[in-house]
């Protein structure tokens, strides 16, 4: 499946649920889910600092292939990380580098990459270019 | 609840608090970050901008001379709400964060030299720390600190031993932004007056919740911000005893603070308006004073006895939550009360009772030190004002229960 493809696919199992309660419950279950960060990477080499929540991130390159693992201190950003490890875990720094990320947005979970926020979502997702970036270029 | 005080025709004074956000009723218990505003302050403001907007002090026109005197009028309105002696022992300003920097500023040039000591306590908000640190740079100086016991209580012996002809100010919160503790000001500014140290105290979170009085408090500088209770944003007020304002020198020059300004020299003029620098925020004073009016109608010891029941309902009702861990065991409480649900992230929290309609702050509210000290972390805080009612309470109670299930 392409990125897009991933992305749709989110769209519609959200797009299933009408109340804003039951959307982040599928969101903290997907958090749950998550498979914990080998303590090894929960150092600060790999942490990206949120005024209220923590993300770390830790990325290896196989085979032209980035794989990333991460995790969060808080279940909601730990679901959104699920997502984010979903649509862009085991691709190419290419399609990462020119993927259109648009499925938080069309999920109704846009309010979680404002500033305002400060759950270090946003610097997590260009630590993911970042990477993408620096395995292009070795 | 009991009282003589009728929180549904106070709730209609506030429209913002008709609203639904996500589809529920707004409960809006944000209100130690900023408060919500009564038609009277934003109606005060529209009559003043469409009906005698002009610069203050100067011109001779009577727009000007009508804005001079809603403005000063606001000054006398603000020393009557504190008890001051004087007007202009009334500083205007933009906050209680400008207010205490430019005590760290004019204070610290007129009465601090090397190796003097400023003392603080580990409850501060960022704002009644950071000034001092950039004092004690600018002037090496060392920052001293009051420490608290694990309920969230000052120890006041230690702070007696911290006391020495090298301190040259105490400055001290009123109430924890955090905890909502009160701290004992009355014997703690008399010790230190004692030995001759004049104390700044923190008003921001005491203000809208109980009567002050400066004169009974002895307060040498006290200091609030107009957002916090019920004004407009931008405004803030510093109180100063005369003596300190008439010693130390002015924080910012411009427009309005000079007497004579010759390239040789310039002589400043009297205060309070040797510290107000440029056009003062003569729309805002103004409503400020008319929130400060809408406050006084109702009466400051009614509020306090409302809110004081319904912290008191709210701990209860809080505290029948499975999961609900309280911050700090104080034995009273004003209208904060900060707290965790058992494993779950504060944020978690908070972005959960977002979607249920319930407005809360979470993480660190701006005092890192405390929270450290406390060994906490990020917390989720509840604070109230006298438009919330025991319904919402309960709602905040049923929204932590449900959230406490969805997580387990």
């Amino acid at each position: 499946m392409s990125i897009n493809e991933i992305q749709d696919n989110i769209i519609q199992s959200f797009d299933e649920i009408e109340d804003w309660m039951d959307k982040y419950q599928l969101l903290i279950d997907m958090g749950n889910s998550l498979s914990p960060l080998d303590e090894q990477y929960k150092k600060p080499q790999y942490l990206i600092e949120g005024c209220q929540s923590r993300v770390w991130i830790s990325a290896s390159y196989k085979e032209g292939k980035v794989f990333f693992e991460a995790e969060s201190d808080t279940v909601i950003v730990k679901g959104l990380v699920y997502l984010l490890l979903k649509v862009f875990s085991g691709r190419t720094p290419d399609e990462i580098l020119k993927a259109d990320l648009y499925f938080i947005e069309r999920i109704g979970l846009r309010e979680h990459l404002s500033p305002n926020r400060a759950n270090g979502f946003t610097a997590m997702l260009k630590q993911i270019r970042n990477y993408a970036l620096a395995f292009k270029l070795s | 609840m009991e009282s003589n005080f009728d929180v549904a025709s106070i709730r209609k004074q506030f429209p913002i608090l008709e609203q639904k956000v996500y589809g529920q009723p707004l409960v809006y218990l944000d209100n130690a970050a900023t408060t919500q505003k009564p038609r009277c302050v934003v109606k005060r403001i529209e009559e003043a901008y469409f009906s005698h907007n002009a610069n203050v002090h100067r011109a001779v026109h009577l727009l000007s001379q009508q804005a001079t005197e809603a403005h000063e009028g606001a000054r006398v309105v603000v020393q009557g709400f504190i008890n001051a002696a004087e007007s202009d022992e009334i500083v205007f300003t933009r906050g209680t964060t400008e207010s205490i920097n430019l005590v760290a500023f004019s204070f610290g040039e007129a009465f601090c030299r090397e190796g003097d000591e400023i003392l603080i306590s580990s409850m501060e908000h960022h704002s009644n720390i950071v000034p001092w640190q950039l004092l004690c740079e600018r002037k090496k100086m060392v920052l001293k600190v009051i420490p608290i016991n694990d309920d969230g209580c000052l120890l006041l012996d230690e702070y007696a031993k911290l006391l020495g002809p090298k301190v040259k100010l105490l400055a001290i919160t009123q109430i924890s932004n955090v905890l909502g503790v009160e701290n004992a000001l009355g014997p703690i500014i008399e010790l230190a007056h004692k030995q001759g140290i004049p104390v700044l105290v923190d008003g921001a979170q005491a203000v809208a919740h109980r009567p002050v009085d400066v004169q009974a408090l002895d307060a040498d500088f006290y200091t609030f911000s107009s957002h916090k209770i019920f004004g407009p944003t931008g405004v803030g007020v510093l109180y100063a005893k005369r003596f300190f304002l008439e010693k130390m020198p002015p924080y910012q020059g411009g427009g309005e603070m000079i007497d004579q300004v010759h390239f040789e020299k310039t002589t400043y003029n009297q205060i309070p308006f040797k510290f107000e620098a440029g056009t003062p925020d003569f729309i805002g004073t103004a409503a400020l004073a008319e929130a400060l009016r809408f406050i006084q109608k109702i009466g400051m010891d009614n509020i306090h006895a409302y809110e004081r029941q319904l912290t008191d309902y709210a701990l209860k009702e809080l505290g029948k939550v499975e999961g609900f861990q309280l911050l700090g065991n104080i034995p009273d409480r004003h209208a904060i009360i900060p707290f965790q649900l058992k494993g779950i992230h504060a944020y978690d929290v908070g972005m959960m009772l977002d979607k249920l309609g319930i407005a809360v702050r979470t993480g660190h509210h701006c005092a890192q030190p405390l929270l450290e000290r406390l060994g906490t972390g990020p917390c989720v805080r509840a604070s109230f004002a006298f438009y919330n009612t025991t319904e919402e309470v309960y709602r905040l109670a049923a929204a932590l229960r449900r959230i406490y299930k969805m997580f387990n």
